[in-house]
Parts: structure tokens; sequence; C-alpha cells
């Protein structure tokens, strides 16, 4: 056995490490987040939030087809995987105690970690190559893909912990499970719910992978769904890979409305959870 | 286990009034109807849960079916070819491999330690009032959209080491073939750097998670037999090794699938080479850059192909990395969420 004041020494060393690993995360989120603002605010103004996208040289461009696009893109994908993701948890959660469950639960949590650019591949493969163009619609599909194991798992999550008290004082009412379900059940754990599905739309948001072969992107407003469809994150990537100043100004400034859109939600669901929290 | 209980009551209670026979009084006349609802709820939401959980299997065989030509034209040695020319038609994936196996190591070597410290400091060094905030902080490193990153990275983070980090470690390690040729800042190093930053956070969620569930007794065991804070957290760390090797591999199955940060800083060309500061390029970065633009059946469905390659290695190394995360964790705690 090594000598006290040794083992005393590596036990602080390695405390001031620890802290200095916790440092150095903080610091990677603020630093990313400082460069945003402080590059983003530059070229922001309500000119850019309201004027469609203009070729370079001209001047009035501005990114309302994108944040239009993007809210399409991202409500109709809602509209897709939410249903399917919250009656999947409500499946896992009231029915899946058994083998089968596990089962159904073990394949969910691993799609959530599937690469999102494979969801576009396959929603390609399934719908814009059978229909022979790029399409808003296959986009949304896409994403509502991304948010069902996610919406999946957070209602399951949120409905266990409706307490089973409730679920019997429904039943010994004479109501049929279905009822007690629907009525009871997820109508305790709406908000729960709720914050999750708005956990799971922060996360698709910022998706670009799988919207670059579905939706492509468009230089005009459109909202068509059988057409393609520009959205935030796929410009950014497009205005970063060109060579012009004046585009690389105005991805930090669709970056800021973004980013500071995704952490919104994140921050809202955080205190939601909370409240939710302390009243239980 | 109660809402089974519950189930069965439900159901005895519905045999035995079906037993009882019809009967005139209006309550039993209510009772006598034959009950769908139920099943039919059971079934119903039964259907969605296997959709979703179905669709690993839709994936693997929709993308399999589309990528028949190349699998037809050059079989398994698709994986051992290092050409990709789409003009003579000819496809191979190693470059990729190479590519996104070397930049998710780098991304491991500097992301891991890091992480493990994190999630030490905050479940065995820091109180509650402080871990929950940096916990909540790293989630949000998490939410950052890759391709933010990937904006980052290009503008900050490429000329930055391009200017004054890369050229120094060239002076210093110049002598191994890691650290040899031109460097522009974009390549294998820096995208392994952003990955690092990017994999961070559900590394470091997922131990934290492995780290609080291990149980109290342990650390107070521990020092009650006079060994350090420190030689406590050993032990708390040898008890939840697998958990924490599930966390790393999870961080791994990201690294491998990240698509846009490293499209953009990868350096996109498709070569073997052993400097780390060569450009390179990874079988996400390639779909994202050629697919929307492949002409012919051939190169979108060897571009297919590719997509399959990853996304069976990331379905088995998420598979397994669940596994020893609920080996430790009885699959509580974050399911969906990270």
């Amino acid at each position: 056995m090594s000598s006290l004041w040794w083992r005393k020494l590596v036990n602080r060393t390695m405390t001031v490490l620890t802290g200095l690993c916790a440092v150095l995360a903080v610091c990677a989120l603020f630093l990313i987040l400082g460069y945003i603002l402080a590059d983003g605010i530059r070229a922001l103004s309500i000119g850019f939030l309201v004027n469609s996208f203009k070729p370079i040289g001209e001047a009035n461009s501005g990114i309302a087809n994108e944040i239009v696009g993007s809210a399409i893109l991202i409500g109709v994908g809602s509209l897709i995987g939410m249903p399917v993701g919250i009656l999947a948890g409500i499946y896992l959660s009231e029915f899946g105690t058994n083998k089968f469950g596990t089962l159904l639960r073990f394949l969910i949590d691993t799609l959530t970690g599937t690469p999102s650019i494979i969801v576009g591949v396959f929603v390609w493969t399934v719908m814009v190559h059978p229909m022979g163009h790029f399409s808003a619609l296959s986009g949304a599909v896409a994403l509502g893909i991304l948010m069902m194991p996610i919406v999946a798992r957070t209602t399951e999550e949120m409905i266990k912990l409706v307490p089973d008290s409730l679920r019997e004082a429904g039943l010994a009412l004479g109501a049929p499970r279905w009822r007690v379900t629907l009525g009871v059940v997820l109508r305790t754990a709406a908000s729960g719910v709720a914050t999750g599905a708005m956990l799971a739309i922060a996360r698709i948001a910022g998706e670009t992978a799988p919207l670059l072969f579905t939706a492509l992107g468009l230089n005009y407003l459109s909202t068509n769904l059988m057409q393609p469809m520009g959205s935030l994150t796929v410009r950014i990537f497009y205005f970063a890979g060109s060579p012009y100043e004046e585009w690389h100004n105005m991805a930090w400034a669709a970056t800021l409305v973004l980013v500071t859109m995704i952490l919104v939600l994140n921050i809202a669901v955080k205190i939601l959870a909370r409240n939710r929290h302390q009243q239980a | 286990m109660e809402s089974t209980l519950t189930e069965n009551a439900a159901g005895s209670g519905g045999d035995r009034r079906r037993g009882r026979g019809p009967s005139s009084s209006a309550f039993s006349r209510l009772n006598s109807r034959p009950r769908i609802g139920d099943p039919l709820f059971k079934w119903t939401t039964g259907l969605f849960a296997v959709l979703v959980a179905g669709l690993a299997a839709l994936i693997m065989v929709e993308m399999a079916v589309n990528s028949k030509l190349p699998f037809q034209k050059f079989g398994f040695s698709f994986l051992g070819r290092s050409i990709w020319d789409p003009v003579a038609e000819q496809f191979g994936a190693l470059p990729f491999i190479y590519g996104t196996v070397i930049s998710s190591l780098i991304s491991l070597i500097i992301a891991v330690p890091v992480s493990l410290g994190v999630a030490i400091f905050l479940v065995e060094k820091a109180p509650r009032a402080l871990s929950n905030p940096i916990l909540f902080i790293v989630q949000l490193l998490a939410a950052i959209p890759s391709v933010v990153f990937g904006l980052w990275g290009v503008f900050v983070l490429a000329p930055t080491l391009r200017e004054s980090v890369y050229p120094k470690m060239q002076s210093a390690l110049g002598f191994l073939p890691l650290f040899q040729g031109n460097q522009n800042g974009l390549g294998l190093l820096t995208s392994g750097l952003i990955l690092s930053v990017m994999v961070l956070p559900i590394i470091t969620a997922v131990t934290t998670d492995v780290l609080r569930s291990v149980p109290g007794a342990q650390r107070e065991a521990a020092l009650a037999l006079g060994s350090t804070k420190w030689e406590a957290t050993l032990i708390v760390l040898q008890n939840a090794k697998s958990g924490i090797s599930g966390a790393i591999i999870l961080g791994l199955g990201r690294a491998i699938g990240e698509t846009m940060a490293v499209t953009m800083l990868i350096g996109n060309r498709a070569q073997i080479s052993p400097s780390l500061f060569d450009p390179s390029y990874t079988i996400a970065s390639v779909i994202a850059n050629e697919f929307s633009e492949a002409a012919g059946e051939i190169y979108l469905q060897s571009l297919v192909e590719l997509g399959l390659i990853l996304f069976l290695i990331t379905f088995v190394i998420n598979m397994l990395a669940r596994l020893l995360v609920w080996s430790v964790t009885r699959g509580e705690g974050r399911g969906g969420h990270v």
C-alpha cells in the first residue's frame, strides 16, 4: 500500500481533473453559442426574416421561404410521427410488461441510434424513387419516422408514472380498459407526453441529412407538399459551403434563428418537467 | 406487474358475466354486448408498436432490395475495393469504411476520458445542486444540430487548427507518418475533434445514469474500510464497467453515423492515407454529398449499399451498447430521451 500522503494527493488530483473535465464541457457549449450569437447577429434583421432568397449580389435576400418550409416540414412530420409514437408508447406501458414488450422496447431503443441519413435513404427508396421527383412530403415522412421511436419511449415513460390506483378506480367504475387508458391515464400524463413531443420536435428541427434527398431545397416560397421545399438546415449547409462572404454571414444568422428556437424548446421542456416534478 | 394484475381481473370479470347468460335487466344487457373495444384497442396500439419496432427490418429489406446491382456486380469484394469511380462504374467501400473508423476512433480517444471525467465529477464529487445544471448544459450541447457544429467547425475550428495548432504538431511530431503531408485544416483529425464534442453528451449522460444506479452502500463500504474518495470511486467504476462500456459503444455508434458536421470538415476525398491531416471521406458523408446528384442506377445503388453497411454496423453497435447499459441500469433511466 502506498503511503497516505500519496493516496491523498491522488484523490485531490482526480477531483481537480474531473472538475476540469466538467468545466471543459460547459465551456464547449458557451464557446459555440458565443460564436453563433456574435456572428449571427451581424446579418440578422427584420428584412432577413421576412424576405425570400435572392441570388448573390441582389439586396434584401432572406430566409423567409426556409422558415416557412421548416415549419411545414416539422408540422407535417409531427402529424405523421406523433400519433404513431404515442400509440406505440401506450402499448409499451399498458400491455408491454411481458417479454414481447421488452423486445419491442429494445428494438425501439436501438432505432433511436440509427443515423438520420439512413432514414433519408430509406424514404428516398420508398417514396422519391417511385414517385420520380423530390417532394416536401417525403421530407416530412423522414422527419416523422425519426420522431416515432423518441415519442414512443417518452410517452411510455410518462404514462408509467401514472399511479395504478387511477387505472383501478376507472376500471372499478365499469369503464372498459380503452376508455380508462385514453380518458384517465393519457389525460393525466398529457403534460408529460406533450413535453416529450416538444423534445422530439427540437430533435428533428435540427435534422439536415434526411432532407438532403427528400425535400431537397427550393429558392422560393412554396407550400406545395408534392414539390421540393427549402428548410433552414439545408440552407445553412449550402450557404456554409458557398464561396461568398455574404452567404457565410447569412448562414450564421440562419443558425442563430435555428439554435434559438431549439434551445428555447429544450429549456421550456426542462422548466415544464421541473414544475411537474415539484407537484408530484 | 400491477397492470397485468388489473388486466387479468378485468378479463375474468368479463368471463363471469358471459357465463351468466342473457338477462332482462338493463345492466346486464349493457354487459352482454360483445366487448370489442378492449381487444381492438390492444391490437391497434400493438400494431403501431410493432410498426415502429419493425422499421429496422423494413429499412434493411428496402435497402437490400435497392442495392442489388452493385451486389451482383461486385459481391462481397465491394467491402474490400478501394476504387470509387462513378464514370467507369467501379465502386468499393474501403476508403469510406477507413475514414469512418479512423475519425470515430479519434473522437472516442478524446471524448471518452473527458466524458468519464465529467460523469465522475457529477455523480461522485459535485452536490446535486451543481450536478443537475451541469448535466442540463451537457444535454443542451447534444441538442445543437450537426450542421451547426459543421458551420462552427468550418469557420472557427478549422482555420484555428490550420494556422496555430497543426503546424506546431507537425514540427514536433512530424517524424511520424500520422502527422506528415500537407494540412489545410480539413481532414480526419479535424472531423475527429468535432465528433468528440458531439459524442461527449451521450457518453456523459449514459455514464452518469450508470454511476447513479450503483448502490451507495458500495461507496460507504469502501470509505469505511479506510479508502480515499477516489479509491471508492474506482470500486464504483469497477462495478459499473459493463454499463460504461455500453455508454462508450453508444458514443461510437453516434460518431459512425454522424453526417453533416463530418461532411463539412473531412475534406471529402476517397483515399486511404496514413496522415491524420489528409482529407478523407466517411460512409455517411459520401451519401450526403453524392446521393442527390448521382446519375446512373448502379451509382445510386452503390450509395444505397454503403447506406446498408452503415445501418448494419450502427444497428449491431447500438444493440450491443443497449444490452450492456441495461445490464447495469435494468432498463430504467433514459431510454429514448438521449
